[in-house]
């Protein structure tokens, strides 16, 4: 149950993100996960603190379901100081290294090299830490992600490659970029084992992910993982995604993941509809709080632009 | 292999860089050095030369050929609190992983607002003269010069190079150690110990002058060297940089004050080499003391040419220099006609 709250949490952050952008509260652009929650829950429900995971610029559910307080997430977005990078790093930049939070990349794919360093440093150290590169499809056909691919198998690095498919490629859909279907048999190609999952079901992504990764910190060697998933909104702030086949996101939301987690509860009798709206009452209202803390934040002095550039300087 | 810390002896540029990374990793065991070849070869420019056979192929990897990956390894290594040196053969190669240096490796400290820090040596290969043609010959400081959070360290001998790279891979940030691959050959004395480390962001003295201060990095120190003992002693302040990125500003400037007029040998582009950034500031700084306008003496905006003539005519040179010296000594202009009017 603390899954599914998570889960609507992150709904209604992203939601809230939306709306704040609409409203011209934030500039710059914003990239929406809402329809791939399930992934980012189950990954964190599997993961220790301590397993570093680099994401990409659709980072705020990863954020989230990881540990960041979401009002330091919005506050991030919004400019301010109490922002997880101090309010210079914006949406695309989350971070939290007390939570295995790496900061996001705005690069398509450069998160999965550094996320390898941290699986090689784990092996020189004998830490039994897995690192996670998460990443979408379109990162799957960008150098980095290939060459990333090939050392990680000749050298056996503890680490996940975890690909969530959500079918676009920035406003392109894969059919028209990738020769293939199935992303995970690239894998095969680095001799590297690979599994798929349906990313809308947290059960099975539960299972799939707790097996990888005992099997990886156990020395199995780094594992791709594919979850099909999609996203509601469109590549970001600014895209309404009009570029999609007419029908397919009503297809997707038949497989919304919180609607599937709570009918299973519910089949379950483990929930009934008052604790759903308890729940939903208690994401809306954690959220609201965040963001309340955001917008009273106090935006950064002039002199933060310099203070972290190097280390020496901090 | 014996540490022998207290003994001085002469040795070539690409052995002082051995022995930098060697007494490095003796005393921080969180020092591994990746790269091309460096393991079992010992590294194309002998620069790793023994390394692989005395730390073992767990701290001294043979990459496959994939820099974006092995660049970006160990920018996430450093990330995670170990010290790697990683080698790029050829500094054009810095094109294929540029993206992890400049905008991932050079930038984590500040989007983690200080959480993470990247205490990475980046050593490259560069420069021209061997003949190796326009794609292996440049030495591309222009492509660093400007990206925030990044350091570039030139050594010009044996003793600097030892000296600033150790100081290198002790920094807690990001360092691009460029190698001028014409002077790997080149002899001189080391000193293996701490005290020899030569701290980043201060340039050294060369010689003593009050007439015209020249500033060379690199491979041009020795080119100014032996133009200053031409004009005679007591002419020429000869400033080596050692450190480009942030450069010893305070240096030049005394100098400059001091001898009204300025000279910057640079193997790099006319066109926004490093010498324009010491030319725009030292004008601004010094403009009531200086004679005349400081004099360039760049690499023509053009490729490495292979054919050797061509290529020797491509590289600033004492004569360069002392033309240009006696320019400035005039108050005039420094324009060179050949190969191209920079």
């Amino acid at each position: 149950m603390e899954r599914l709250y998570r889960m609507m949490e992150i709904r209604c952050l992203e939601e809230t993100v939306q709306e704040l952008f609409d409203s011209g509260a934030v500039l710059g652009t914003t990239h929406l996960a809402q329809g791939q929650e399930a992934v980012a829950v189950a990954l964190a429900s599997v993961l220790e603190p301590t397993d570093p995971v680099s994401c990409t610029y659709r980072g705020h559910a990863m954020g989230v379901a990881l540990g960041l307080d979401p009002g330091s997430i919005l506050a991030e977005i919004l400019g301010r100081a109490s922002g997880c990078a101090g309010g210079l790093g914006g949406s695309m930049h989350l971070v939290g290294d007390h939570v295995g939070l790496l900061p996001t990349s705005a690069i398509v794919g450069a998160g999965i090299p550094i996320a390898s360093g941290f699986a090689f440093a784990a092996m020189m150290r004998g830490t039994r830490q897995v690192a996670v590169a998460v990443f979408g499809d379109g990162a799957t056909n960008i150098g980095a992600f290939h060459e990333t691919m090939n050392v990680a198998s000749v050298w056996r690095l503890p680490m996940m490659f975890l690909c969530e498919n959500n079918l676009y490629g920035e406003y392109t859909r894969i059919d028209r970029t990738t020769p293939i279907e199935d992303i995970a048999v690239r894998a095969a190609s680095y001799s590297m084992e690979s599994e798929i999952v349906d990313g809308q079901d947290i059960d099975d992504l539960m299972a799939v992910f707790e097996r990888n990764v005992e099997r990886i910190r156990a020395g199995g060697g780094p594992v791709f993982i594919e979850a099909k998933t999609y996203r509601y909104s469109g590549h970001s702030r600014s895209d309404a995604g009009e570029y999609r086949p007419e029908g397919e996101l009503d297809i997707w939301l038949e497989r919304d993941p919180i609607s599937i987690a709570l009918g299973r509860l519910i089949t379950q009798n483990a929930l009934d509809d008052g604790d759903v709206a308890r729940l939903w009452e208690r994401a809306r209202s954690a959220v609201g709080e965040a963001r309340g803390f955001a917008l009273s934040s106090p935006e950064p002095e002039p002199s933060e632009m310099f203070r972290h550039l190097y280390a020496g300087l901090g | 292999m014996e540490a022998q810390p207290s003994l001085s002896k002469s040795v070539r540029m690409n052995r002082a860089i051995v022995l930098a990374q060697q007494d490095e990793m003796s005393s921080d065991e969180s020092v591994f050095v990746i790269g091309e070849d460096v393991g079992a070869a010992g590294g194309v420019f002998k620069a790793t030369l023994g390394l692989l056979e005395e730390f073992g192929p767990e701290r001294v990897c043979d990459t496959p050929i994939s820099e974006m990956a092995f660049l970006g390894l160990g920018v996430g290594a450093a990330m995670s609190g170990m010290r790697p040196v990683v080698e790029i053969m050829f500094a054009e190669f810095l094109g294929v992983c540029l993206d992890q240096l400049v905008t991932e490796a050079a930038l984590m400290c500040y989007l983690s607002a200080g959480a993470f820090n990247v205490p990475l040596t980046v050593r490259v290969s560069g420069g021209a003269g061997l003949g190796f043609g326009a794609q292996h010959s440049q030495t591309l400081e222009t492509w660093l010069m400007s990206a925030p959070g990044l350091k570039v360290v030139v050594p010009s001998d044996p003793a600097s190079a030892y000296g600033l790279l150790r100081a290198s891979i002790r920094d807690n940030d990001p360092v691009v150690f460029l190698e001028p691959r014409a002077l790997y050959a080149t002899r001189g004395v080391v000193e293996r110990s701490e005290a020899a480390i030569v701290p980043l962001g201060q340039a050294a003295h060369k010689s003593r002058g009050d007439t015209v201060t020249l500033v060379g990095l690199g491979s041009t120190v020795s080119t100014c060297i032996e133009a200053a003992q031409i004009v005679g002693s007591r002419v020429a302040d000869v400033i080596d940089l050692q450190t480009l990125k942030p450069w010893d500003v305070e240096t030049v400037e005394a100098s400059v004050n001091r001898t009204g007029a300025l000279v910057i040998v640079e193997e790099s582009p006319f066109t926004g080499g490093w010498g324009t950034d010491v030319a725009s500031r030292i004008s601004s700084l010094c403009w009531p003391n200086l004679r005349g306008p400081v004099a360039r003496v760049a690499c023509p905006d053009t490729a490495v040419p292979f054919n050797h003539t061509l290529e020797q005519e491509f590289l600033p040179s004492v004569a360069k220099v002392l033309a240009a010296i006696e320019a400035v000594d005039r108050g005039q202009p420094y324009r060179s006609h050949r190969p191209a009017n920079v």
